[in-house]
């Protein structure tokens, strides 16, 4: 008996770890395996991978140059509606990307706002499908990550240093280089490796908006070797390209992060006193406008289209809602049965291994591991027959590093200040869990289950590969919509995936924080 | 009779030493400098920390390797000694039942044990929803349903009022000679110790010194003692 007693058991826990490696390192084997490394990479590959590497460092830096003004305007005004604000730079998290996709179409496509406006002075309109496409896009889905991240930074600069600085009478540029530079130059690096990490993975961006030789990402081309050619050699190797890389940049992001947290406490008011010129407050004023109107005039240009179609949408597009929802609660439900043991293990202590093992899902990108399971599958059975399962079950290990991040910390500190009062009473194992451990996690379950709820509701990634035409998630029927171009349809069914993804979120984070005391 | 035999404790690079024993139906306060590991003492009797080398014995049982909840005692912590989303009835089942599966009889022991701490009709009452001393109280009712021989206290009443802190102690005191109980008790207040320990077990320059008279001790404090009563 060399440690403290702990009152729960890390066995369920390493056996789900366990099975999760398994399943992630299977899958990569199995696509390591299969890859035709003989042929090497050809010219279209290359040309992947270059505009793989150009569209993700392009959107970073876009990302974070745009979030700069945006948080430094958020962390120095007060105004109404700014908590609003700050909240709804969350949303773009477990808003599906089709459905930003029909957004950012509606208003930067050729039959767009901006065309429109364009051609009331004659101008041509302008075109969405291509590099500058997929760099929009991430720039919507990253541009309010970037900004709360770095308004993070702005709000862990200690008060008195402000207070010291109105003292000294500095303003303007004299604050920025004595003290906002320097907290940029610490936290901008790991915000544009994030981002770039995050893009370099991003398929569903690179299926509707770019596409064509001059624009396909390594994802989309792993996606059109096995749809267009079957090619399963091409496209393990491709996978594997893309495993190297994914870890290539999420070790340089973590380097670079050293234990900086996604944090809580955007709220925090610091009293600032520089500033106040009318410049500088017309100036915050138009970057928060702008930026608001960026992030939600596409969402309301896809509601307006969608409106009318929502009430007269195909039978096909419930089918998929359909189906949709019962692969979302599925891959809620496995997502828990996974988290929920190993944030109990990890809980306890030691749980560098299997923590190792929450954030595999991390490092391959949701396709490649789908790839992988394609090959597993194929001696087995028919691959498409398993779409639905294997769908919920890519999700659930996507969200299960994000589970973790919000279980763990809560669980720690429960098995913390508990642990021993239940060891002096003798519950251990499962009287434990049902009485102090899950209660006192409802509300992180809640907003775990949400999460996991709403992103696989809205994703569009390993389901393309499996999918025969008979099956569809909603996602999957948006986008077919889309390549028939059905738009006013498929800006229904966007809209009614988006109510559903928002909804399932929405009762599940509702339900876990009801009838919670102190 | 409770023995801790050559005991050597480890906690991080803390190291305490102790060799001696309680009798029974004894009631201790355990006294020393901040740090010198009165409350290491206390979680190796609960057994919450190993004892590297040694052994601890209950009645001639040997309760050295037991997990803590199997072990003839309780204990109150400093704080958290009530679980905050249970009721005050869940949390005082627990001690009888710790899945919470009650029978009538369990039910009735804790309506009971909550009138006798004078809690009555609390029963559905949050943790939140009381005073300080009435969680005190709640504690002390669970308690009171465990049964258990010996009861360890790691100074659970160090927030109360000085007035409100007497009067949960002559409350441990009534009830350990209701139930037969020894008692252990954490004190930084030399008063406390008086007013219901007869003996007094000294923690100081890691080890732990066997019980002695608590009035002659209080009266004529050894150095280390004077230094940190001042």
């Amino acid at each position: 008996m060399a440690d403290r007693a702990q009152p729960v058991s890390t066995a369920p826990g390493k056996i789900v770890a366990a099975g999760v490696a398994a399943i992630i390192f299977g899958a990569l084997v199995a696509v390591a395996l299969r890859a035709e490394t003989g042929r090497g990479l050809g010219a279209p590959d290359w040309a992947a991978l270059r505009f793989t590497v150009l569209q993700a460092t392009l959107s970073a830096l876009f990302s974070v140059a745009l979030a700069i003004p945006v948080a430094r305007a958020l962390a120095r005004r007060r105004f109404k509606g700014r908590r609003v604000l700050i909240a709804l730079l969350g949303a773009p998290f477990i808003l599906p990307v089709i459905v930003a996709v029909l957004g950012l179409i509606a208003v930067f496509g050729r039959a767009g706002w901006v065309s429109d406006v364009l051609g009331l002075f004659g101008l041509p309109p302008v075109q969405i499908y291509g590099l500058h496409g997929v760099v929009l896009a991430h720039v919507f889905f990253n541009l309010p990550l970037a900004t709360r991240l770095i308004l993070q930074g702005w709000q862990e600069i200690p008060g008195e240093r402000f207070r010291l600085a109105a003292q000294l009478g500095v303003d303007g540029w004299a604050m920025v280089r004595l003290i906002e530079l320097p907290m940029l130059m610490r936290v901008v690096p790991s915000i544009l490796a994030v981002i770039f990490a995050i893009c370099l993975t991003s398929f569903a961006v690179a299926l509707t908006l770019g596409g064509g030789p001059k624009a396909t990402t390594i994802e989309l081309a792993i996606y059109q070797a096995f749809r267009f050619d079957f090619d399963l050699g091409r496209a393990a190797l491709l996978s594997v390209v893309q495993l190297a890389l994914t870890i290539a940049a999420g070790a340089l992001a973590l380097w670079l992060a050293r234990g900086d947290g996604f944090g809580t406490g955007l709220d925090r008011h610091i009293r600032r006193w520089d500033g106040q010129t009318t410049f500088a407050r017309y100036g915050d004023g138009a970057v928060t406008v702008l930026a608001a109107g960026f992030l939600l005039l596409p969402m309301l240009a896809m509601a307006l289209n969608g409106l009318p179609a929502l009430l007269d949408l195909p039978p096909q597009v419930f089918s998929a809602a359909l189906t949709s929802v019962v692969v979302a609660s599925i891959s809620t439900a496995l997502l828990l049965l996974m988290a929920l043991p190993m944030t109990a293990a990890i809980a306890r202590g030691r749980g560098g291994a299997l923590e190792l093992a929450g954030i595999l899902g991390l490092a391959a990108s949701p396709l490649v591991i789908g790839t992988g399971l394609f090959i597993l599958i194929r001696p087995w059975g028919n691959p498409l027959a398993w779409a639905l399962p294997v769908t919920a079950l890519v999700n659930a290990i996507t969200v299960l590093p994000f589970a973790l991040r919000v279980l763990v910390p809560r669980a720690r500190d429960v098995v913390a200040r508990q642990g021993r009062l239940a060891l002096s009473l003798d519950m251990q194992g499962w009287p434990f869990l049902r009485h102090v451990l899950l209660p006192r996690l409802k509300p992180q379950i809640g907003f775990a289950a949400g999460l996991a709820a709403a992103l696989s509701m809205g994703d569009l990634g390993v389901i393309t590969l499996f999918a025969d035409p008979d099956v569809a998630t909603l996602p999957l029927q948006v986008y077919r919509l889309m390549g028939a171009y059905q738009m006013d349809t498929a800006a229904g069914a966007a809209l009614l995936l988006l109510l559903l993804s928002f909804g399932a979120f929405w009762i599940l984070d509702r339900g876990g924080r009801a009838h919670v005391e102190a | 009779m409770l023995k801790l035999e050559d005991c050597i404790i480890r906690n991080g690079a803390f190291e305490l030493h102790a060799n001696l024993s309680v009798a029974e139906r004894a009631r201790v306060a355990v006294i020393g400098p901040s740090g010198a590991g009165k409350s290491t003492l206390i979680e190796a009797i609960a057994g919450f920390l190993p004892v590297a080398t040694g052994r601890i014995t209950w009645k001639a049982q040997d309760i050295t390797d037991m997990p803590p909840g199997a072990r003839p005692l309780t204990m109150l912590f400093q704080e958290d000694n009530l679980f905050p989303h249970l009721s005050v009835a869940q949390n005082v089942g627990l001690g009888i039942q710790p899945n919470l599966r009650l029978s009538p009889t369990d039910h009735a022991a804790v309506h009971q044990a909550l009138d006798r701490v004078g809690l009555g009709g609390m029963d559905t009452r949050k943790p939140s929803e009381l005073s300080g001393g009435q969680r005190s109280r709640a504690a002390l009712a669970r308690v009171l349903v465990q049964r258990r021989d010996l009861l360890l206290l790691d100074e659970p009443f160090a927030a109360l009022g000085p007035a409100l802190r007497a009067e949960m102690l002559d409350l441990v005191q009534e009830l350990c000679e209701e139930t037969g109980a020894t008692l252990l008790m954490i004190s930084h207040a030399p008063e406390d110790a008086r007013r219901i320990a007869g003996e007094c077990i000294l923690v100081a320059d890691g080890a732990a010194q066997p019980p002695q008279e608590t009035g002659p001790l209080l009266d004529n404090p050894p150095k280390v003692l004077r230094d940190y009563l001042g």
